[in-house]
């Protein structure tokens, strides 16, 4: 199987990976997949308080080259939008900018399930109504 | 002088030495005949080629000529033999044992078999990957007419105790049945003295051309039979119909007189390359070497590294180094390797695994190169590992509720 152009920048030049305190109130943390599935992403959001908006993200995750490029992606689109618009992010929207094969799109699942828990995940430390169909 | 890319996924196919093609060439355009045409020259010079080829590989495995099927590889032979041997012995019984580390070719056709009223015993192996021979003589029965090992394991390299089990289906008057394809041409192999009566091997593994093969079917003691399964005019004693791929086989028999002639001396020097690249990479932390040390082939080493996913190591130099990988990514299925799953390897470390399968021509800067460049990824991947940040801050990931896909 070959990688399109943009798999292969992200996979070698990764944008965004490492760690935010997940402790803090102000961070939201997504961990989906599973060793035995062969991907395991985490997806980390900072948010502004006061405006909702994300001034941070960050991710970390074991996978295939697709499944890395999916995530730091991601990364990129999330940082300077508001948590709502984060959520609004379709997989089918990665799998068009990283012309990712049929065979990988649950690369691209995985990494819109890992924003919405990310989202999740904040909205419950800051006591905000949690939005309807977040895969939890 | 280092040349890129690297080939080493000797274990799925091998380059064609460049004496084989050229005894090869005159058998496209000059020597074209059929071998089977008795009323011509063109027809007798392509059967004396065909019998001399099938006198070289005959010589390479101990076997007597007339005791050798060509077949368009390993796949038909594995077939051949199953279903030849079911069709033929089924009044006798219809238990055939075989194990699950077995090829694919080996496992469908037996799971075809069940279909047509077969019952096979799918033996486990043990954590290295042999097979229990305590376990194999238990699932003996009466109605048991064949065992179908494998010589030597495609993935991790590890070798049966062949003459052992021999023994065993000797015993109790079974035929045993050997899949070879890894073995043949890299490790000895006579079928009189390792009591092999059936075994199936292929050219392109051992630097000869891809799509033709070889069954070897012993003739006494005893005299085993199969019943075709390709039916046509009756070509290799009846037992696999259709026009002989003669310049296939000359590759073949080149191929197998070269592997008898040079086999022993290759291998010291693959053996050496092979274990310097396993001590080297073994040195990476949480790194596995996956199947018996010992009883092993010498081209051969797959070895797991914990906390990164093998497509995405691969990724990380596979436009210079072929290799192969456990995880199930490579392929079009979910799963990953079902023989390091056999192992008891959690998905985990087979989705970390390389395998690596050498050849003739590797030489020392290959194996430095490749062991600079797994090194260097697995260290790059591994910062971005979120398994491996908690391995380090000491979290254990099975007390993680982890959500499947």
């Amino acid at each position: 199987m070959s990688y399109s152009e943009k798999v292969i920048n992200h996979y070698t030049n990764p944008q965004n990976v490492g760690t935010l305190d997940a402790k803090s109130k102000s961070v939201g943390t997504g961990l989906v997949g599973a060793p035995e599935c062969g991907d395991v992403m985490r997806l980390q959001i900072e948010v502004d308080e006061k405006t909702g908006t994300i001034v941070d993200a960050k991710f970390k995750t074991f996978g295939c080259g697709s499944a890395i490029a999916s995530s730091s992606l991601a990364t990129e689109w999330l940082k300077g939008k508001t948590i709502d618009d984060a959520c609004a992010i379709d997989n089918m929207e990665i799998v068009e900018e990283l012309k990712l094969p049929p065979v990988k799109i649950h690369c691209s699942v995985l990494a819109e399930d890992a924003i919405k828990q990310a989202v999740a995940d904040y909205r419950k430390k800051n006591n905000l109504p949690e939005m309807p169909s977040v895969p939890m | 002088m280092l040349k890129l890319p690297i080939y080493l996924d000797n274990n799925a196919t091998t380059a064609m030495d460049k004496r084989v093609l050229d005894h090869m060439l005159p058998y496209f355009t000059e020597h074209f005949g059929n071998a089977a045409s008795r009323n011509h020259s063109f027809g007798w010079v392509a059967e004396v080629a065909v019998e001399k080829g099938r006198e070289q590989v005959a010589s390479l495995i101990g076997a007597d000529n007339k005791e050798i099927i060509f077949t368009s590889g390993a796949t038909e032979g594995d077939n051949l033999a199953l279903k030849g041997v079911y069709e033929m012995y089924k009044s006798k019984g219809n238990h055939i044992i075989t194990c699950v580390i077995e090829h694919k070719a080996v496992l469908d056709a037996c799971r075809h078999l069940e279909k047509l009223g077969a019952e096979v015993t799918y033996l486990p192996v043990q954590n290295d990957g042999l097979v229990d021979l305590k376990q194999l003589e238990v699932a003996i029965k009466p109605e048991t007419i064949l065992i179908a090992i494998m010589y030597a394991n495609n993935e991790i390299g590890v070798i049966q105790p062949i003459r052992a089990i021999a023994d065993l289906a000797k015993k109790h008057n079974i035929l045993f049945f050997s899949d070879a394809t890894q073995a043949v041409g890299k490790i000895p192999v006579d079928v009189i003295n390792d009591g092999i009566d059936i075994m199936a091997f292929s050219s392109h593994k051992i630097y000869g051309p891809q799509g033709v093969g070889a069954l070897y079917v012993r003739r006494k003691n005893p005299r085993v039979k199969v019943t075709a399964q390709i039916d046509g005019g009756g070509h290799e004693r009846g037992m696999r119909s259709g026009t002989l791929n003669v310049a296939g086989i000359v590759g073949f028999g080149k191929a197998c007189a070269l592997r008898q002639e040079e086999m022993e001396e290759d291998n010291k020097r693959i053996v050496k390359l092979r274990d310097h690249l396993e001590s080297q990479l073994l040195k990476i932390e949480e790194s596995y070497l996956n199947g018996n040390k010992v009883h092993r082939l010498p081209h051969v080493s797959n070895i797991s590294f914990k906390y990164v996913e093998g497509e995405g190591l691969l990724m990380g130099f596979n436009k210079n180094i072929a290799l192969s990988s456990g995880s199930a990514c490579t392929s079009a299925s979910l799963e990953p390797s079902y023989v390091l799953k056999a192992l008891g390897l959690g998905d985990d470390l087979a989705h970390s695994s390389l395998r690596f399968g050498l050849s003739r021509t590797t030489t020392r800067e290959e194996i430095d190169y490749t062991i600079e460049q797994i090194t260097k990824t697995v260290e790059k991947l591994r910062m971005m590992s979120p398994l491996w940040e908690m391995y380090k801050d000491g979290v254990d990931l099975s007390t993680i509720e982890w959500n499947h896909h």
